[in-house]
């Protein structure tokens, strides 16, 4: 709450700025808006932005540095001793932060005094007992030195608060009054607020170098954390994927890359003979009304969720697969055991994959000159042998990256699998068992109640950096194909 | 010259057959024409039928959780098993838990059975599990409210269980329920005997609508309506930050920005972006938002900035697509009158391209709205939406679902009643993603401008 009174406060002094800044600027030229340099708003909008933006910046900074400072303080008061055997020092400062917490709702509650959670000497079994009776959770005794690094963490954490709230607010008039002096008819006031305003563009640009920096760098220090826990041997080369949240687990990304591997090529299977020649069709043969109605139809198929698809693959045809091959099915084959499995998530990940392949193709067999088709129809070839012959041939380059980006599609792709492929991993050829996937795997390592200081939370950072450097060499390499073929025909 | 046309004729013997009769080879050629085009045929056809058999499937399966069975009956609500003082204490009243209220409940019935003159052999405490858990809750919530009805007969309208709301429905057969501990066959002869009497009857269900989830035991009483509201909050943070920087970084890129490597950067990454699979965007948001930042698990305000991040690149493609279809005659009008080149892009582009924005943010949205992956990884799921939230910033704050988020934990649970729930939830997730998609395509016919 305190934050977004400071944010009104901010606001509130930039709305004043403006009012100022603007009337000063016209009492400088006598009240006669054709003496300005620029207009009078512009006047205006400097002291606004110079008010709140470098206020803003220095929140935004503030409040991303200070848990990162606050931590290493604290950690480094935690002596090595206090860290028991089989933990690190990420999971005692969560105890500490948990600490600090309980000292926080305590305090909020009035079960214990601020001077009670702040007594370095306090008898900690009371102060325990005191936490629990106020409804803390706190999930181990306390020691000594946690409570000692508890009651540092909060000092820490609220004296850099209140710093922090009356240095942005200084900044924030600092800045008003800067510029509320320096207003005058002849300050180039436009120049100088549309260089801020680009500047703030380059900034809104810049985010999407921070998300990418942001997905690699979480993911890399935990992947880094990972290795130390486990061999990365064993996880690049080793064949056996056996979580144990009571340690000793296999953890390896080769089984996962096989049921991944598996499905998406069965999907493929599905999606690119239908998907190319749904394209040929569009493109070659049919009608503009045909086209008019059949094109968005099936780009509808793109639009629904993925959540919907695993739906339909989990409770439609998964058991509609089983009453086939199943036990006692129509075939009297018995292969399948389960709804879940292989072929029930890559046939549904297929029909997911149909407008995909399918728009792409679309539009990279339009773009082949009409002067190909033109000549080969003169030679005599029918129709068909002109699509096989020539325009097949001149698009396989783009068509090749249409398939490379739904591969990376079908690698990435998570809800479907989570839902419809199953929970074991092994190396099977046969399409009627259960299988894992990357995507899945992430997931299941990640919800519930994870400890990030085990191997078997941490391998999940490490999966999602080799799904992340998997699908993005696809894409650049797809990108890159279907680039080249465009310029050849420009 | 004169050799050339003298020169003998080709040896080649003269085709027999006429032209208008076709050849083995033509007729080849001719069935291989028609046989390719007869694959580009069943491809569309598999396709569209897919289409059909997933709509068809949606609406058979979901459309039944927007109808409920429900019990209309007169408790009367008897002062001495409610409030034994008769002080009228609310105190005193909610120390009588739901347990005090069966037999209310179970009096009722019979008395409902003898009233209606239905011949059974059951038990009024069986007669009464036909009836929803939900039931004595809803019961008790009702005479904590109105406290001074104590004493007198009400008529309620129950929710049956599942089990009894499948029979009804014909989910449930008798044969299926033969293993079944928690409702016996002559429980069903009583429900028949019921519904002929007319008092036990189908109805339309707006709790499933508005209502909240229910605890995996009560499938009957679950609703989507405070995971919409997760939804919603969702959607206002993607709006309120993905718009505008998304619309700044736009301009910058396609009006500013100066041939050199940061730009190519920038380029490369939003392309990027967009090809991301989407569970690392909850990746980023675990390790960032929460891990780091100790934001709220679970809350709405985490599960939109994880969305806005993978929605910018969707926004930033189509709003520059937008501003590059404004024609540069009209920078050129602006800077030619005086116009700074910002104020030409603010005052003039920008207005232009805004219907082209629009829409493109709109299809953004319902991209993020049917998004799941990444809010399993932040705690939006496994958690029982059951209170709205109480206020805007605990609208932002407090944990909540989201729709996608919900359909995915009632499709995980092990009673199949919550699967209906789960096709229902699916048919109000994509009325929402069609009406903003035919927003989208309005506003583009609408208001597009050809130059």
């Amino acid at each position: 709450m305190a934050l977004s009174w400071l944010l009104l406060i901010l606001l509130a002094l930039a709305v004043i700025g403006y009012f100022i800044g603007r009337s000063r600027a016209l009492a400088s030229a006598g009240g006669d808006a054709r003496d300005l340099h620029s207009l009078p708003s512009y006047y205006g909008y400097n002291v606004a932005l110079s008010a709140l933006v470098p206020a803003l910046g220095l929140l935004i900074v503030w409040l991303l540095a200070q848990p990162m400072i606050v931590n290493s303080t604290v950690s480094g008061m935690i002596p090595d001793g206090v860290i028991a055997e089989g933990t690190d020092r990420g999971l005692v400062l969560s105890e500490v932060r948990r600490v600090a917490d309980g000292l926080d709702g305590a305090v909020a509650l009035g079960a214990i005094t601020e001077a009670q959670a702040n007594n370095a000497e306090a008898d900690i079994e009371a102060l325990t007992q005191q936490l629990k009776d106020a409804g803390q959770v706190l999930t181990q005794d306390i020691t000594k030195p946690i409570l000692v690094a508890a009651q540092m963490y909060r000092s820490m954490t609220a004296t850099g608060t209140v710093v922090m709230r009356i240095l942005v607010l200084l900044v924030a008039l600092i800045g008003a009054a800067v510029s509320y002096v320096r207003t005058n008819k002849d300050f180039r006031a436009r120049n100088f607020v549309e260089q801020g305003v680009l500047a703030l563009l380059l900034l809104a640009a810049s985010i999407a170098i921070l998300t990418t920096v942001g997905i690699v760098l979480s993911m890399f220090f935990e992947t880094l954390n990972f290795f130390q826990l486990h061999d990365w041997k064993d996880f690049f080369f080793g064949s056996t994927w056996a979580p144990n949240f009571r340690g000793g687990s296999e953890l390896s990304i080769l089984p996962l890359l096989w049921g991944t591997l598996y499905i998406s090529v069965i999907a493929l299977l599905v999606a690119v003979p239908i998907g190319l020649f749904a394209a040929i069709y569009l493109s070659e043969y049919a009608s503009g009304a045909v086209r008019s109605i059949a094109k968005p139809l099936l780009e509808i198929l793109a639009g629904i969720p993925t959540i919907v698809y695993g739906l339909f693959a989990l409770l439609t045809v998964g058991p509609a697969l089983v009453s086939l091959f199943g036990d006692g099915g129509v075939l009297g084959v018995g292969w399948m055991a389960s709804s879940n499995a292989v072929l029930t998530a890559g046939l549904v990940m297929g029909i997911m994959l149909i407008p995909f392949v399918s728009s792409l193709s679309d539009d990279i067999i339009n773009a082949v000159p009409q002067s190909m088709r033109d000549g080969s129809l003169g030679l005599g070839a029918t129709h068909s042998e002109t699509v096989r012959q020539v325009v097949l041939p001149a698009a396989l380059p783009g068509i090749v990256g249409a398939v490379l980006l739904a591969a990376s599609r079908a690698i990435g792709e998570t809800m479907i699998v989570v839902m419809a492929a199953g929970a074991i991993a092994k190396f099977s050829g046969n399409p009627f068992e259960a299988m894992t996937t990357i995507t899945t795997r992430i997931v299941s390592q990640l919800t519930g109640d994870t400890d990030f200081a085990s191997a078997e939370t941490l391998v999940a950072f490490a999966l999602g950096l080799t799904l992340f450097v998997i699908t993005l060499g696809l894409n650049i390499f797809a990108l890159y194909i279907v680039r080249k073929y465009r310029e050849q025909y420009e | 010259m004169t050799d050339l046309t003298q020169a003998p004729a080709p040896a080649a013997k003269p085709k027999s057959g006429s032209l208008f009769e076709k050849d083995m080879r033509t007729k080849r050629r001719n069935a291989a024409e028609s046989r390719f085009k007869m694959y580009g045929i069943a491809a569309i056809g598999i396709g569209l039928v897919m289409l059909t058999v997933l709509v068809t499937n949606i609406v058979t399966a979901g459309l039944g959780a927007f109808q409920q069975t429900y019990l209309e009956l007169d408790v009367t609500l008897l002062e001495s098993k409610l409030d034994k003082k008769g002080e009228r204490n609310l105190d005193d009243i909610k120390k009588v838990s739901t347990f005090g209220y069966a037999p209310l409940v179970s009096a009722a019935l019979e008395s409902e059975v003898e009233r209606l003159d239905i011949q059974t052999d059951l038990k009024p405490k069986k007669m009464a599990g036909i009836l929803s858990k939900d039931a004595l809750s809803k019961l008790r919530d009702y005479v904590i409210s109105n406290p001074d009805e104590i004493g007198e007969t009400v008529s309620f309208r129950f929710l049956l269980n599942s089990r009894v709301d499948g029979y009804v429905k014909g989910r449930v057969t008798r044969e299926s329920i033969a293993n079944d501990k928690s409702i016996t066959a002559e429980q069903l002869d009583f429900v028949d005997q019921l519904m002929a009497a007319g008092v036990l009857y189908k109805a339309f269900n707006p709790d499933f609508i508005f209502g909240s989830d229910a605890s995996d035991q009560r499938p009957e009483a679950a609703g989507i309506g405070v995971s919409m509201l997760g939804s919603l909050f969702m959607m206002l943070v993607v709006l309120a930050l993905a718009l505008p920087i998304g619309v700044a970084a736009s301009i910058y890129l396609e009006e500013f920005a100066p041939q050199n490597r940061l730009t190519d950067i920038i380029e490369v990454n939003i392309s990027n972006l967009a090809a991301v699979p989407s569970i690392v965007f909850g990746i980023l948001g675990l390790a960032v938002f929460i891990n780091y930042m100790h934001l709220p698990t679970s809350a709405p305000l985490v599960g939109g900035l994880v969305l806005t991040l993978m929605t910018l690149p969707t926004i930033i493609i189509s709003t520059r697509a937008s501003l590059k279809a404004v024609p540069p005659s009209i920078r050129d009008a602006a800077l030619g009158v005086g116009a700074s080149k910002m104020q030409a892009v603010f005052h003039h582009v920008l207005p232009l391209a805004a219907p082209g924005i629009l829409t493109g943010t709109i299809i953004g949205l319902a991209q993020a709205l049917g998004e799941t992956a990444p809010l399993l990884l932040i705690g939006m799921v496994g958690f029982i939406a059951s209170n709205p939230p109480d206020g805007i910033v605990a609208g932002f704050l407090s944990p909540n679902s989201a729709m996608p988020a919900q359909i995915y934990e009632w499709s995980k649970r092990a009673d199949p009643a919550f699967y209906e729930r789960a096709w229902g939830g699916i048919i109000i997730l994509l009325v929402f993603l069609v009406t903003m998609n035919t927003i989208a395509v309005i506003l583009r016919r609408r208001f597009e401008r050809r130059w």
